[in-house]
């Protein structure tokens, strides 16, 4: 098994380079640099300040050069000077991270309980009433926009209702510790993680459904079956277990793109997570910094496929480790 | 009501607004206020967007202020006084003046600052070109020698335009990479205490500031909320007090306008007189032809523009000044909205329905629509529009480039032609690379002497006499379209008094507001 996730590592090292040249040129095919959108903040209209401003961020230089540079200080885990916070990437990612990996996890938590709870009690009940209703639900959540859910959870639960903070991560000056800090953040919490929630609760709900439905036809069901254990056994211990794997690959897969659902969620709840940041970073050209969120967001996705392969084997022991 | 009743009612009335009279500041009290894009930092000598203003104008003083007719008022100069032949200007600083960290502000700090701003701050740079020498007598008087008159230089001295940096943790250092860049230390009402990126800045009162009984809030909070609707609900939730001009989305303002307690007003931008245009790209395609351009001036509906996607607020511009910038004048050509008219000038042109590419200018919701209805507009009269969409930097790249025939665009003003409004028309601003020189590529000899004269020409009516011929030949040409000047409205809680007191506005600080109880 080490030697499988130590091959899988360096694998997945090549991999993120070869991620980092590609969006290394695929930015700079965005027109626009960060002089000129710096120097149209300042309202400065001189060639020399925007030249000055080429110079020290280093982009005078030759693409070849600039791309030498900064793959050599990938190397030595060095990701960049941001252009237009002046600060360096790592800090700022660093700073950000907790409140994306807060706002995801909690995201991933509720659409994959939620999803699979629901799923099964879709297929459990299949041609029923409720099966419908669990359906049509999860097929308005996947199809409605993102941003257009958190804003209409905005208006009922923040506006009309008054019960949720509209933005932030939490209580600015109220000075809470301890517990009361805690209930605040998960006060501030609920409306950006749910919105996230929901929009992948609603395709793992279908997965573990059809998933379900289809294991239940299996010969080893009818074989539980016959040999009278329960229907609610049948179903968790038998069916549920076996048409978890598709849904298992699927939560792997989208793990890594939750940033993605998070630039916008972020955005519109003003969470100050790494979504956001790639979001200003990306409107502003600020190559190291836009650069260094897609090199973390290149290995979370890479740390959570390995980790999908290793829930495999816990999900399915008939899954060995191979190289 | 009987007359008694009316009597009382009256009475009564008078009472109350007398005791609101005799109540005045009173101090204490938190703002929450919106700030957006985040600025990338709070030094001002290093940064010069309108976010790192907005907030460090708090903490950062300039040696003046400006009253909203642009009038000099003291900041950290108590007095000025100009020689006859307009080249010595004489600044008495305040005494008794701190930086945060207790140490005294004295004339060198202000030699110090025109050193390190001549070169950090592109604006600051332009206007100090006609700067001989500044000299210091004696730690509170600071002269500055000019190798010419040099009309506008009174009013380049605003917190933003000229910061005051303290010497003494900045001398000798690499500015950049200062430490102090991350902890800002200025002479303002306020001091800086502390910043959650991507969350909030939060600045609290400096109790030595040099105005006695100033500020009387005791903190602010900046609050960064990237989404426009976002922040229109904090301020609807009761959770922010101040949307600072540009917050929201106008078709938000006349909803929150109703709202409870709540304020709006366009005043504190007429130092910053935000014009708009329309670039029109003057070397090629159709708009290049002078009578094209005219026609496009009579095809725009500016007052429906201003009507409706800017609920009101603004005036339609009547050429390159703003009606706030000094030696305006309305006594130029007029371009009504004359569809007809502008279809026989189209004639006259010989247009023949060639494309015209638009760029909109990428600034949210308010800037798309307006696009939208210029364009109506021009197909109205059979000009054949194509809309180009870009973010911000592909904006700035495209108008940089001059790869456009039409491009929305606004800039500040600063209140003097010289500083804010040749720039766009001489010769020697043409030159690619930036989207805030002379773009559209007019070239007039006569206009480039005009501005050259202008700038240096003394006394006062002289320069008068100069920027009005200026500007009807620029209307008579139209270099560009010209459309509205702007007003951003800021909305408040009517219970937080006094937010504007000048020309900058909430750009100013918050010095003199104060909170009603």
């Amino acid at each position: 098994m080490i030697s499988f996730i130590a091959q899988r590592i360096a694998k997945a090292i090549v991999v993120l380079l070869a991620l980092v040249v590609m969006n290394f040129f695929l930015i700079r095919m965005a027109p626009g640099d960060p002089a000129v959108v710096m120097a149209g903040e300042a309202g400065a209209g001189d060639q020399l300040f925007i030249a000055q401003l080429r110079e020290k961020f280093g982009l005078d230089q030759p693409l070849p050069v600039q791309l030498f540079l900064y793959v050599k200080g990938i190397l030595s885990l060095d990701l960049g000077f941001s252009f237009r916070q002046q600060m360096p990437v790592s800090k700022l990612i660093l700073d950000r991270l907790p409140a994306t990996l807060l706002l995801t996890g909690t995201a991933f938590a509720i659409s994959l309980a939620f999803g699979i709870l629901f799923g099964a009690l879709a297929a459990r009940f299949a041609g029923t009433w409720a099966d419908t209703v669990i359906t049509i639900a999860a097929l308005i959540f996947y199809a409605t926009p993102l941003f257009w859910v958190a804003l209409m959870a905005i208006l009922l639960f923040s506006v009309t209702m008054d019960w949720l903070p509209s933005f932030g991560y939490e209580t600015v000056g109220a000075g809470y510790t301890g517990l009361a800090h805690v209930l605040d953040v998960a006060a501030h919490l609920i409306l950006p993680a749910t919105t996230i929630g929901l929009f992948f609760m609603a395709t793992y709900a279908r997965m573990t459904r059809a998933s379900m439905l289809e294991v239940s036809r299996l010969d080893f069901v009818k074989t539980a079956r016959a040999k009278g254990l329960s229907d609610a056994v049948i179903q968790r211990r038998h069916v549920l277990r076996n048409a978890l794997l598709p849904v298992v690959t699927l939560a792997g897969l989208q793990a890594g793109t939750l940033v993605g659902g998070a630039v916008l969620t972020e955005t519109v709840f003003a969470w100050p997570g790494i979504g956001r940041l790639m979001y200003e970073a990306l409107l502003q050209r600020d190559y190291n910094l836009l650069l260094g969120v897609f090199v973390v967001c290149s290995a979370m996705v890479l740390a959570f496929n390995l980790i999908t392969d290793l829930v495999y084997r816990s999900v399915d022991p008939r899954i060995e480790f191979a190289a | 009501m009987s007359k008694r009743k009316i009597l009382v009612s009256f009475a009564a009335m008078c009472m109350l607004s007398t005791a609101a009279v005799a109540e005045g500041p009173k101090p204490g009290g938190v703002i929450n206020a919106v700030i957006q894009p985040e600025p990338p930092s709070l030094m001002m000598g290093l940064v010069q967007n309108g976010p790192t203003q907005m907030v460090a104008g708090n903490i950062y003083e300039g040696l003046l202020r400006y009253s909203p007719k642009l009038d000099p008022l003291p900041g950290l100069a108590e007095s000025w006084s100009v020689s006859e032949d307009g080249k010595v200007y004489t600044f008495k600083l305040v005494k008794g003046v701190t930086w945060h960290d207790g140490k005294p502000f004295t004339a060198a700090d202000v030699l110090f600052s025109i050193e390190f701003l001549k070169q950090t701050h592109a604006r600051a740079r332009g206007n100090l070109a006609q700067l001989e020498k500044v000299e210091a007598p004696d730690q509170s008087t600071v002269v500055f020698t000019l190798k010419q008159p040099f009309g506008p230089f009174i009013g380049i001295f605003e917190v933003g335009s000229l910061p005051m940096i303290p010497k003494h943790l900045y001398e000798g250092t690499d500015f950049k990479t200062n430490p102090a860049n991350n902890t800002p230390i200025g002479t303002g009402p306020f001091m800086f205490s502390e910043w959650q990126k991507g969350s909030f800045i939060r600045l609290v009162k400096n109790p030595s500031y040099h105005v006695k009984g100033k500020p009387n809030i005791d903190e602010i909070y900046w609050h960064v909320i990237p989404d426009a609707a976002a922040r229109s609900v904090a301020y609807e939730t009761g959770k922010v007090d101040v949307l600072p001009g540009g917050s929201v989305e106008n078709f938000d303002v006349p909803r929150l306008s109703k709202l409870k307690n709540t304020c709006v007003t366009g005043a504190g931008w007429e130092f910053f007189s935000p014009h708009s245009w329309l670039w029109l790209n003057n070397r090629s395609g159709p708009t290049a032809n002078k009578k094209f351009r005219q026609a496009l001036m009579f095809a725009i509906d500016r007052n429906m523009a201003k009507d409706v996607v800017w609920n009101g607020l603004g005036k339609i511009a009547t050429g390159p000044s703003g009606s706030a910038i000094k030696y305006y004048t309305s006594a130029v050509p007029k371009y009504d909205y004359e569809p007809a008219k502008a279809k026989t000038l189209l004639k006259e042109a010989g247009y023949k329905g060639e494309k015209v590419r638009m760029l909109p200018l990428p600034y949210g919701e308010t800037w798309q629509r307006w696009a939208e209805m210029v364009r109506q507009n021009l197909q109205d009269v059979g000009i054949n529009v194509e809309m180009v969409a870009t973010d911000v930097p592909g904006w700035n790249q495209k108008v940089s480039e001059w790869d456009y025939d039409i491009a929305f665009t606004y800039l500040y003003q600063y209140g003097d032609p010289a500083l804010g409004v040749g720039r766009n028309y001489v010769s020697s601003q043409i030159a690619k690379g930036s989207p805030f020189n002379n773009v559209e590529g007019y070239s007039n000899p006569e206009i480039d002497r005009l501005f050259a004269d202008g700038a240096v020409a003394f006394p006062d009516a002289a320069r008068e006499e100069i920027y009005a011929k200026a500007q009807k030949i620029l209307v008579e040409d139209v270099p560009v379209a010209w459309m509205l000047e702007l007003q951003f409205p800021t909305i408040t809680r009517c219970s937080v008094k006094n937010l504007i007191t000048t020309g900058i506005g909430v750009n100013d600080g918050f010095r003199d507001a104060w909170i009603e109880k």
